[in-house]
């Protein structure tokens, strides 16, 4: 397999054929971050719920690409449940693989580790990013 | 013209395997403008308009002589060419210096869904200030600007038409000839969009009678910071600068100054003197070529390409009529930025996005399109590799489940 069927054939199609946590809820206890990339359209609201210093819920809902719409898929499934810190590790870590930085290898990922092939598509990073940066920012929000 | 010959002029296609389609984007530059940019970075790299000493006046006189050779392009006298940085900011420059300071909230501003963002944005702008109202001209079904639906939102209170040339979405030719005589029998001026047809179409300002007129030397062959704009030279002379600085000032009291006259009250501070310079040399290769003979052998390809990118299924072309070579198009289920991976996998350059016109994306209903854009240096087998690679990705998301 090269590496484009590598990237669309392991989880990410799974995911973008059948969303998980998908559809915004209007629950006031959840913080809700929009991130948009104008230039190509994506644009993706992720909402978290935080209680006792856990991931409580993540709901998400917008349009974009493949990569895009399954990151956000895959990140949700991911944090929920974790401790907030560690959803924070995990997702700085994340953030650091895509864009080809150290990052710690002994933090498990779990399923977002397939999008490690996205560095070999540099233009497409920022795809599989936004999901990840708006649950960032639902946490600074929470702060 | 014989585009195998030519593309031996542009040293990003020593690679073999690359394929450039995305000229609407940004065209390629040919060794013949490189080497020009070089000579006046090695040889004359001087301030213009200011020296009193010879390497000064030799920029000067080449920085002069490139507005010379943008008269000649598109039939404009000396004074009616100023230097900007690009077709978005000439056209910034006529919205804030004209629009600004002649329209209010009994004027209409007419544009359309077809524009780029730089055309439509900056009126947008003017609107919101002066209240002037933003009227759009419908499109027709294929998603063009008539002269019948022209009429139906032209009126006595029209003060501006801002239209496009050529679309670079949907690579249309606006009938911008007619449309200007009819704007003028009430009074309107027009500010042409041209960035997309210079570099493919004979432009004559005089035989078309436009107020203003915009374009990009990036897109035609030339350096990146530099464009033109073209006004006529009763218009500019009335028209207050923008922009205050170096170079454009006459007299200089405490408390007020004068300007020089057009073109350069508009070009304050240092311009992008090696990027004029360069642009020269862009226009006289394509001189040297014929502009018709580039826009013959772009309709070919387009025409090609349409022709077998129709053949194949699940593949929807959004504007298969177009006059240029301008193909947008998308395949079924498949996001088009999925599809613009594949195709760099075959290391084909080409757009995918709303191609910085969103409002005629919104009007297709579609989340974005991919665009391929063809020119001097395409051949057949460009085409025929494209063409390939398209049937190949449609195979690859259909066998991955899109």
């Amino acid at each position: 397999m090269n590496d484009l069927e590598l990237l669309y054939r392991q989880v990410i199609m799974e995911h973008y054929k059948n969303p998980r946590n998908k559809g915004l809820l209007d629950d006031p206890t959840y913080k809700a971050v929009r991130i948009k990339n104008p230039s190509c359209g994506d644009d993706i609201t992720v909402q978290t719920k935080v209680e006792n210093g856990v991931i409580k819920d993540i709901r998400y809902d917008g349009t974009g690409c493949s990569i895009c719409c399954s990151s956000a898929s895959v990140m949700s499934e991911t944090l929920i449940g974790k401790l907030k810190e560690d959803a924070m590790t995990i997702t700085e870590t994340y953030l650091n693989m895509l864009t080809n930085k150290e990052f710690d290898t002994n933090v498990d990922l779990e399923e977002a580790i397939v999008y490690r092939g996205v560095n070999k598509f540099p233009a497409r990073i920022k795809c599989a990013s936004i999901a990840w940066k708006a649950f960032e920012g639902t946490i600074e929000e929470s702060e | 013209m014989d585009p195998y010959i030519l593309k031996k002029d542009f040293p990003i296609l020593d690679d073999k395997t690359l394929i450039y389609l995305d000229t609407a984007a940004s065209s390629l530059k040919p060794k013949q403008v490189i080497n020009k940019l070089e000579e006046y970075y090695e040889k004359y790299s001087t301030n213009v308009h200011r020296g009193v000493y010879n390497l000064s006046y030799v920029a000067t006189e080449m920085y002069e002589q490139s507005r010379r050779k943008a008269c000649e392009f598109i039939n404009a006298d000396f004074d009616e060419i100023v230097f900007t940085r690009g077709a978005s900011s000439a056209l910034n420059i006529v919205a804030s210096s004209y629009g600004l300071n002649n329209l209010t909230s009994d004027d209409e501003i007419i544009v359309s869904e077809l524009e780029h963002h730089s055309q439509v944005l900056p009126w947008q702008n003017v609107s919101n200030i002066t209240k002037a109202k933003l009227v759009y001209v419908p499109l027709n079904k294929e998603g063009r600007i008539t002269i019948e639906n022209f009429k139906k939102v032209l009126n006595n209170k029209t003060k501006v038409v801002a239209l496009n040339y050529v679309s670079n979405v949907m690579g249309y030719v606006t009938p911008i000839k007619e449309i200007i005589k009819l704007s003028h029998n009430v009074g309107a001026i027009v500010c042409v969009d041209a960035a997309q047809a210079a570099p493919h179409k004979k432009i004559d300002v005089k035989d078309i009678d436009c107020d203003f007129l915009a374009f990009s030397g990036h897109k035609m062959l030339g350096p990146t910071g530099i464009g033109v704009l073209f006004g006529k030279k009763e218009l500019l002379k009335e028209m207050p600068p923008i922009e205050f600085g170096g170079d454009m000032n006459d007299n200089v009291n405490l408390y007020d100054a004068t300007w020089k006259d057009s073109p350069y009250k508009f070009e304050a501070g240092t311009p992008p003197i090696a990027g004029a310079i360069g642009l020269g040399a862009a226009m006289d290769y394509i001189n040297d070529i014929g502009i018709e003979n580039i826009a013959i052998h772009e309709k070919k390809l387009k025409d090609y390409t349409v022709s077998k990118l129709l053949e194949i299924e699940d593949v929807v072309i959004y504007n298969k009529d177009a006059e240029t070579g301008i193909i947008s198009f998308n395949i079924n289920s498949v996001h088009p930025h999925d599809a613009v991976t594949f195709f760099d996998g075959d290391n084909i350059c080409m757009r995918a996005g709303h191609h910085c016109a969103q409002l005629i994306i919104k009007w297709l209903k579609v989340v974005a399109t991919l665009r391929v854009s063809f020119y001097l240096y395409n051949t057949i087998e460009d085409c025929d590799r494209f063409i390939e690679s398209v049937k190949n990705a449609r195979d690859f998301f259909k066998s991955a489940g899109f």
